[in-house]
């Protein structure tokens, strides 16, 4: 498949659930904004939601996936106690005396070939472990990552590790069909831990052996 | 019930400060834009959490309530995005301690992008730029 054949140009199938969608969620801001419930507010917030969706479409986006109740609820835990344990790791890095400590950016490959999909990881991924989205490469598509607190070359592998297992959990969680098929194709080829980095170049040096610093 | 709710609140209230002055310690200790950026998106947004979970709790009104989870929830979709734009920046005007690098794999492929070879993240088709 070409690089340029992976990237969604046309409204894919599913595309027309995204206008009522956004109907329904913009009444529900709505109401939390009046912070109460009545017939009347109904109304009007579907009337400013109607009016705001006419005068602002968004672009289509492509939603194929049905959330599944376990592996949500699944996902859901884990990311709250990613972000309790990010948090306490960053807070304390804070307060650590040595402010020289390595960082690293990495190229992690993901498997989805959905726009919301990324968008959704880069955003999760964004929120836990030490990991921030430096730069998106859509046609990979591959997610650029800035970590903290790594101390050698394993460190890094175990991020990338982490970040794929990620994907992986929201893909089973609410991922499309297609997704799905994806991810299980990946992993059958390249189980987690035997994850090859994204440039061949220097980057496949043994783990644990920390390369000159530039 | 009353006082086991406002000491909920309270235990809240204390670690959401606590964890917002860790991260603002961490913004003026780390040593790059891009980890500072950490500490903005990440013990920060706990932080808020846990303060919007304790005033909820004492505060006990659904009118409030609501407004809290509104708060909470554009913080959460917003605050990776304004550290990606942020980071994203600091990256390309290399605002970083390029010496604390120990793999930069992004750097590989620019490189690798101005050399002629593959193209590089921002020569990406149909990309949506901001």
């Amino acid at each position: 498949m070409s690089p340029t054949r992976r990237v969604q140009r046309r409204p894919a199938r599913g595309a027309w659930i995204l206008q009522p969608v956004s109907v329904v969620w913009l009444v529900v801001l709505w109401l939390l904004l009046w912070g109460r419930i009545s017939p009347g507010l109904v109304a009007s917030g579907l009337v400013v939601a109607l009016v705001a969706i006419a005068l602002f479409p968004l672009p289509p986006i492509a939603i194929e996936g049905r959330p599944r109740p376990i592996p949500v609820l699944r996902f859901l835990l884990r990311f709250a106690w990613d972000i309790v344990r990010a948090s306490v790791g960053v807070a304390s890095l804070a307060f650590r005396r040595d402010q020289e400590a390595p960082t690293a950016v990495i190229g992690v490959e993901l498997v989805t070939r959905s726009d919301l999909m990324l968008t959704l990881v880069a955003e999760v991924l964004s929120l836990v472990p030490g990991s921030l989205v430096v730069e998106v490469d859509r046609t990979g598509p591959i997610l650029y990552l800035h970590l903290i607190g790594v101390r050698d070359r394993a460190d890094v592998e175990r991020e990338r590790a982490r970040a794929r297992e990620t994907e992986a959990r929201m893909i089973r969680a609410f991922g499309s069909p297609a997704d799905r098929d994806a991810l299980a194709r990946d992993r059958a080829a390249r189980p987690l831990g035997a994850s090859a980095a994204v440039t061949s170049a220097s980057t496949t040096g043994a783990p644990g052996d920390p390369e000159a610093p530039r | 019930m009353t006082t086991v709710l406002d000491v909920l609140a309270a235990i809240c209230l204390l670690g959401g400060a606590a964890l917002s002055l860790a991260a603002a310690v961490g913004v003026v200790r780390f040593p790059d834009v891009l980890s500072r950026m950490h500490a903005a998106s990440k013990p920060q947004v706990l932080g808020l959490l846990l303060v919007l979970i304790g005033v909820g709790l004492r505060l006990r009104t659904q009118f409030d309530i609501t407004t809290l989870v509104l708060v909470a929830v554009f913080q959460l979709t917003t605050a990776p995005v304004a550290a990606h734009m942020v980071g994203r920046a600091a990256y390309r005007t290399r605002r970083l301690r390029r010496d604390l690098l120990i793999v930069d794999e992004l750097g590989e492929r620019l490189d690798a992008g101005r050399e002629g070879g593959p193209p590089g993240p921002s020569d990406g088709p149909g990309r949506p730029d901001g």
